[in-house]
């Protein structure tokens, strides 16, 4: 296995300071992350999941521990809040395709910027990425245009285009319907295959995690924190037969409990979801 | 997605062919017979109500068919009509006026709208003082305008950029703040420095919103315009409403008023088919939507 995409998670804090009252969102979190690794973070919505992956993308701050990836340095005590970069792309809840520009202008826009490719060799590059991806028919059209399924595809190209160590997804299949999500989920572990990239995913679908994931973090609600890593022993390339396999089941019933009682205290606290 | 028959695939359509489709698909709707009905039924009870029934409070204002006739008149009696030259020097005018100031006002006003949404600084020193002569009034610069301006033309032309000026930098601020974060965010994860976020995601996020305060703009912009032209100015139409009602000139009001109505149209029109040259996206995402 390719040895990118190391993150080592290291008693990370956030604390969140509305109006005076300290809420700790991420308590003394540890985690590792194996190079190439697709590593599942399931927890209730409003959990502080997302606190973690805003913070290993340099969107927040963090308030002490620190984050590293490959041997660098993210973020730490000291120096707060990591800068993003095209190392390490977040795939968004909501989709982030700009709407003004093609799905391809979309695709070549990481290279472009960054003047690691010239524009004819970025666009050569995109059309090959997105035919291999399925979608050389949507190249010139804008994301508004095709389906949300298709638009999170392509997301993925763009991320992809950058050759980044990890790609972060924060619930990205959390608006589709559950027959097209169970097609994202085929197609994404094709994409894995072909890039194996290390994939830090959020969910709070534990069937979705479970089928995706080499391991499954199960977080506890506020602070977020690991309450029981799962090892998922059912051997990759999968596909949807998994789904009813035996042991898909057996993984489901051990960590149902779990999260359960935390989407229990979730809704207890009443938190406003985010 | 389900196509219509004759509708453009998808990524092969020309502009041209889009317009075609949409005009095609507009003619077969009932919009435009709808738009005929409620303009006859407009024109219908002015007819009625002042040369028919004669209503009360009616009965001295100029009737459909003498404005018509008026108008339509190749020697009008109060020597304003179609066939007059001087008539299209007036809308010249008042055109030009209210060109030069919306090109001013849209020079300056989506700048400093961008500004104002993409630098908090920058929104802290000049924001308040902006919202503070925002609501003041147009009329209310008209002595101001006259004694900075000893030229009546650039007091006018001030005076119609000015409201326009505050619509466009506001709306064009708004639209910045619009922006859904995480479409920067992507930016920034996809290694975009801070003047590429500004020119590829800034200003193309907040153009639906710079089009919106343009529309606003163009408006206001005449409305200005004729106040000033009421005030002080030898030539506009309205210049021409104002001394028709001094010189009893009912008819020559009303002319005055309607061509200003359609020359403010096609303006507004004008900048709305510049913003959807511009905004190809969304126009194609909102005609998708009505299917």
């Amino acid at each position: 296995m390719d040895q990118r995409g190391h993150i080592l998670i290291e008693d990370v804090v956030k604390v969140y300071d509305p109006l005076g009252a300290a809420v700790m969102a991420v308590d003394h979190c540890s985690l590792e992350i194996e190079p190439g690794e697709i590593c599942m973070i399931v927890g209730p919505s409003g959990c502080g999941k997302t606190t973690l992956l805003n913070a290993i993308a340099g969107f927040h701050e963090i308030t002490s521990g620190r984050i590293v990836m490959d041997g660098e340095v993210l973020c730490s005590t000291e120096r707060p809040k990591a800068t993003p970069g095209p190392d390490r792309i977040v795939v968004f809840q909501n989709g982030a395709l700009f709407p003004w520009k093609t799905n391809l202008q979309n695709v070549v826009f990481g290279p472009v910027m960054q003047g690691k490719l010239a524009r004819r060799e970025a666009i050569d590059k995109g059309r090959a990425m997105l035919a291999d991806a399925g979608l050389s028919g949507v190249e010139h059209d804008y994301p508004g245009e095709v389906s949300s399924g298709m638009r999170r595809r392509v997301e993925i190209v763009r991320a992809l285009m950058n050759d980044p160590k990890a790609l972060l997804l924060d619930e990205p299949y959390r608006a589709l319907d559950s027959l097209t999500k169970s097609v994202m989920h085929e197609a994404l572990l094709e994409i894995y295959y072909k890039n194996k990239v290390t994939i830090f995913f959020i969910t709070h679908d534990l069937e979705e995690a479970i089928f995706l994931g080499h391991r499954v973090a199960i977080m506890t609600t506020r602070p977020c924190k690991p309450k029981k890593i799962l090892n998922v022993d059912i051997p990759h390339p999968r596909d949807y037969g998994v789904l009813t396999s035996k042991r898909f089941r057996e993984l489901i019933e051990e960590t149902n409990d779990a999260v359960h009682e935390e989407a229990l205290k979730a809704f207890q606290a009443g938190e406003k979801e985010g | 997605m389900e196509a219509l028959p004759g509708a453009p695939q998808a990524g092969e359509t020309s502009r041209l062919g889009l317009t075609m489709f949409r005009v095609a698909l507009w003619l077969k709707s009932p919009r435009p017979y709808l738009m005929l009905i409620g303009f006859a039924l407009f024109l219908g009870f002015w007819y009625l109500a002042v040369e028919v029934w004669k209503l009360p409070r009616f009965r001295e204002m100029p009737g459909l068919t003498s404005v018509v006739r008026e108008w339509l008149s190749p020697s009008p009696t109060y020597g304003l009509s179609i066939y007059s030259a001087e008539y299209y020097q007036h809308i010249a005018m008042s055109v030009w006026r209210v060109a030069q100031a919306f090109f001013l006002a849209t020079a300056l006003g989506v700048p400093v709208g961008l500004l104002l949404g993409w630098s908090r600084r920058f929104k802290e020193y000049v924001f308040p003082v902006f919202e503070t002569l925002r609501p003041i009034p147009i009329l209310a610069w008209v002595p101001l305008a006259i004694v900075m301006f000893i030229a009546t033309e650039s007091a006018v032309v001030y005076l119609a950029f000015l409201s326009s000026f505050f619509a466009t930098a506001l709306n064009t601020m708004l639209g910045v703040q619009s922006i859904d974060e995480s479409y920067v965010r992507a930016a920034n994860c996809l290694g975009a420095s801070r003047w590429q976020v500004f020119r590829h995601v800034v200003v193309p996020g907040a153009l639906p919103f710079i089009f919106t305060g343009l529309q606003i703009s163009i408006g206001v912009s005449w409305f200005s315009l004729v106040a000033a032209e009421m005030v002080s100015g030898q030539y506009g139409l309205g210049y021409i409403i104002w001394t028709s009602y001094v010189m009893v000139r009912y008819p020559t009001i009303v002319i005055g008023m309607v061509t200003l109505g359609l020359v403010g149209y096609t303006t507004s029109a004008m900048v709305r088919i510049a913003g959807d040259y511009l905004m190809e996206w969304r126009v194609r995402e909102l005609a998708l939507a009505e299917r």
